[in-house]
């Protein structure tokens, strides 16, 4: 396997790259966050960017797709993450692409699919229960009532919960709390009667919410895959959200580094550049150090999605441990490096570290990956 | 078949008919040299036959003896050498520092007369860098070289000179303009070891080996056509070669790494295991130790990746950009691997000698000792975090 970009897929980030820098600067995320628009993203860029055709990046050629893999989705997400750019494109382009492409009947991929690429739907994935990621901890029930499913149950940190017009619901149908076995997973309309949406506002002002069913039918036309067989597709899907997530990542920590390594060469103290400082260049040092080994663990990760290596859970383990701490460490120093004005709103630096630290939440933090990767290496 | 499918089947079939079945299983690498010592007459053998083909110095030029190959087909040269355990034939400062110094800064007449005898290991190299009172501030040198007629004559000491007790010739940083800025007095001088102006003494080190000297010149001689890159600009040289310096040394935070294609390559895991006891699940019992495991673990796996990815950037025979990030980081992750493995052992890990530990416990205990001066040789990592500050992300001097 190659780390390094072919050329199609070094295209495919020069544009992403030139197109966000144009249209989402980190200006239009202030503005986003600003007028408190309520969908959380802007229209119009969603709109472009499913013209770009990058909500069927994953999606295959047979509905519509593109088949274009997640080395070129990272390429994207990388250069999302260097600019704040907030969309549908994690909860849709990938969570639901991945989820109905690999989960879903025939019809539903029929039905489905081509609506993601062309934009006419967006999705949102509740799973989670608890403060922090588990796949098992899942204690909303869904009860056989006939040919439907009678669901109850609170879900919480739901991206794009609010604005999604197509939920995929994680619910029990066997088993108790903290199994994988005896989860299922619903498509569900956000209109239905009994499902109550509350957007949670988060540090990074990014979407966010909780999920409340209350006695919700559904019909078993309506789960996807079979009943009972939930957590297999979460688990493949969950490992490429992180492979994505951590690409993301990636962006926001390097650009959190490019912001304070210009600050260091023009910020004068005791009448010399700051960047002059060992203390200070050091730590510099480090900082690039890890972010090249993240850069190395986060496409290695894409490249194991799209050659669909029976490794790809440690690597995905692998790219979210190291984005997460690298991230971690480099909008701490990122802020602290810049003194006072890092602290201030007015400066993107804080911008970064808060975006950070929702990241790292998603599908398990550092040390949830920790664990994951030396349980899986069988130690 | 592509033209690389075909060099890996030749290479497959060469591979199959030259090594030797002794040269298959592990076993210590030769270092070759003009009183070459064989622990095998098989070692010689192969040492011949990939000299010969000039695959011990498989990307090197075939005009100087080399193999002439490409990255692609080094690379499956290194993948067929692997799938059948064969041992490297040649272990060489001369491969690794000399050669791709002399490649880009010698004359003709050099290349011709030194290259071809590294690639069949004829001749054994040693590094002249260090003195006892230039370390990290290795520019301010003091070893002196003064030329009188055709031949350079040498006083001075140099220290950490690897081997030196070993080695044929020496590569040393001399000063010849004694007058000019310290990085501007300094050449690169090929000096033979073996006359009566150059005495070495081996230093015991703290685990109690001794792979290092001190080397001694008194009116010391080299011909002048053996200094390389010019007079007085041998500081150029150095750094060159300073950088491939590093990318050797860098490996060695893999060698027990490894890209974790397996489960638990590292060795690590099942250290902690046999130690630390497991518990009904069958991890590792400390629950912190497994913890530092898992992240050792981690970080050697990306630490090979970005070797990887470094590697597919790099043109052949360039020294990486990475290289000062690569030594900084393999050799202080090295450090931590030993340090986990003691940790892991407990009072097994912390014997001398004799009765109560085995070979293997006593032989980790040493190398971990030995892998103190990991991120001491070849620049500190503090020298290589202020490498990495100013060239890579071009902080201010001042």
């Amino acid at each position: 396997m190659a780390l390094i970009l072919n050329e199609e897929q070094q295209s495919l980030k020069d544009i992403a790259k030139e197109f966000l820098q144009k249209n989402a600067p980190v200006t239009h995320f202030r503005e986003i966050r600003d007028t408190e628009n309520e969908l959380g993203y802007d229209e119009k860029l969603w709109k472009d960017m499913v013209d770009l055709g990058w909500s069927g990046i994953l999606v295959p050629e047979e509905y519509g797709g593109f088949d274009f893999g997640m080395v070129g989705m990272g390429s994207i997400f990388e250069e999302m993450g260097k600019m704040l750019t907030p969309s549908p494109l994690f909860a849709t382009g990938v969570l639901g692409a991945s989820l109905i492409t690999l989960g879903g009947s025939n019809s539903q991929k029929q039905n489905y699919l081509p609506q993601i690429v062309d934009g006419s739907i967006t999705t949102a994935l509740a799973v989670e229960e608890s403060n922090r990621h588990s796949l098992s901890q899942i204690n909303t029930q869904a009860i056989k009532e006939g040919a439907n499913y009678k669901i109850s149950g609170d879900k919480t940190f739901v991206i794009d919960g609010h604005s999604a017009s197509l939920l995929i619901v994680a619910a029990r149908t066997g088993g108790k709390e903290g199994d994988l076995s005896g989860i299922t997973l619903f498509l569900i309309d956000p209109q239905s009667t009994g499902v109550t949406i509350t957007k949670t506002s988060m540090v990074d002002s990014r979407n966010s919410a909780n999920i409340s069913f209350d006695g919700v039918i559904v019909s078993s036309e309506n789960i996807l895959g079979e009943e009972n067989s939930g957590s297999g597709i979460l688990e493949q899907v969950v490992d490429r959200a992180q492979v994505a997530i951590s690409a993301e990542m990636l962006g926001n920590a390097s650009q959190a580094f490019d912001l304070t390594l210009a600050y260091l060469k023009e910020r004068k103290q005791f009448g010399s550049l700051i960047g002059t400082f060992q203390a200070l260049q050091h730590r510099a040092a480090e900082m690039y150090s890890e972010l090249e080994l993240t850069k190395s663990s986060v496409i290695a990760a894409c490249v194991a999605v799209d050659e669909n290596s029976n490794d790809l859970t440690r690597m995905a383990s692998l790219a979210k441990f190291k984005a997460g701490e690298t991230n971690h460490l480099v909008t701490n120093e990122a802020v602290q490096m810049h003194g006072g004005v890092g602290v201030t709103d007015e400066y993107d630096v804080g911008l970064y570290l808060k975006r950070a630290r929702v990241t790292e939440h998603i599908f398990g933090n550092a040390e949830y990956h920790l664990d994951r990767y030396a349980s899986l290496s069988e130690y | 078949m592509t033209d690389l499918q075909t060099f890996r089947e030749e290479t497959r079939d060469w591979l199959e008919s030259n090594c030797p079945e002794e040269m298959r299983k592990p076993g210590d690498v030769a270092w070759g040299g003009r009183n070459a010592q064989f622990s095998h007459p098989d070692q010689k053998l192969w040492l011949e036959r990939m000299g010969e083909k000039g695959w011990t110095c498989p990307t090197w030029p075939k005009e100087y003896g080399g193999g002439g190959l490409s990255k692609e087909e080094n690379k499956i040269l290194q993948e067929e050498m692997s799938a059948i355990g064969a041992r490297s034939p040649l272990g060489s400062f001369g491969i690794w520092m000399l050669g791709p110094a002399l490649l880009e800064f010698a004359t003709e007449e050099q290349k011709q007369e030194h290259l071809p005898p590294i690639v069949r290991g004829e001749v054994w190299w040693c590094q002249g860098y260090s003195e006892p009172g230039s370390g990290s501030d290795l520019a301010s040198l003091s070893t002196k070289a003064v030329l009188e007629g055709d031949e350079y004559t040498i006083n001075g000491q140099k220290i950490w000179t690897s081997y030196a007790d070993k080695a044929d010739k020496i590569f040393c940083l001399v000063r010849t303009g004694p007058q000019e800025p310290k990085h501007e007095g300094i050449s690169f001088l090929l000096i033979d070891m073996d006359q009566k102006g150059v005495t070495t003494r081996p230093i015991t080190l703290i685990s109690g080996k001794s792979p290092f000297c001190e080397t001694f010149f008194d009116d010391a001689k080299a011909p002048s056509k053996d200094l390389v890159g010019g007079l007085n600009k041998g500081w150029t040289v150095a750094k060159r070669l300073l950088e491939h310096e590093r990318t050797m040394i860098s490996a060695m935070g893999l060698s027990g790494g490894g890209d974790g294609s397996k489960k638990t390559k590292s060795g690590l895991a099942e250290i902690g295991k046999k130690y630390a006891g497991i518990d009904s699940d069958k991890k590792i019992a400390d629950k912190a130790l497994r913890r530092k495991v898992a992240l050792h673990d981690l970080n050697s796996r990306a630490f090979g990746l970005t070797m990887q990815r470094v590697g597919e950037e790099t043109k052949v025979g360039a020294p990486s950009p990475a290289a000062a990030m690569a030594k900084y980081y393999g050799t202080e992750h090295n450090k931590l691997r030993y340090e986990l493995m003691l940790e892991a052992m407990g009072t097994q890990g912390i014997g001398w000698d004799g009765e109560g530990f085995s070979m293997e416990e006593l032989a980790i205990t040493r190398d971990w000792l030995r892998t103190k001066a990991n991120s001491i040789e070849g620049g500190t990592s503090e020298v290589q975090l202020n490498v990495i500050s100013k060239r890579v992300l071009g902080l201010p001097d001042k």
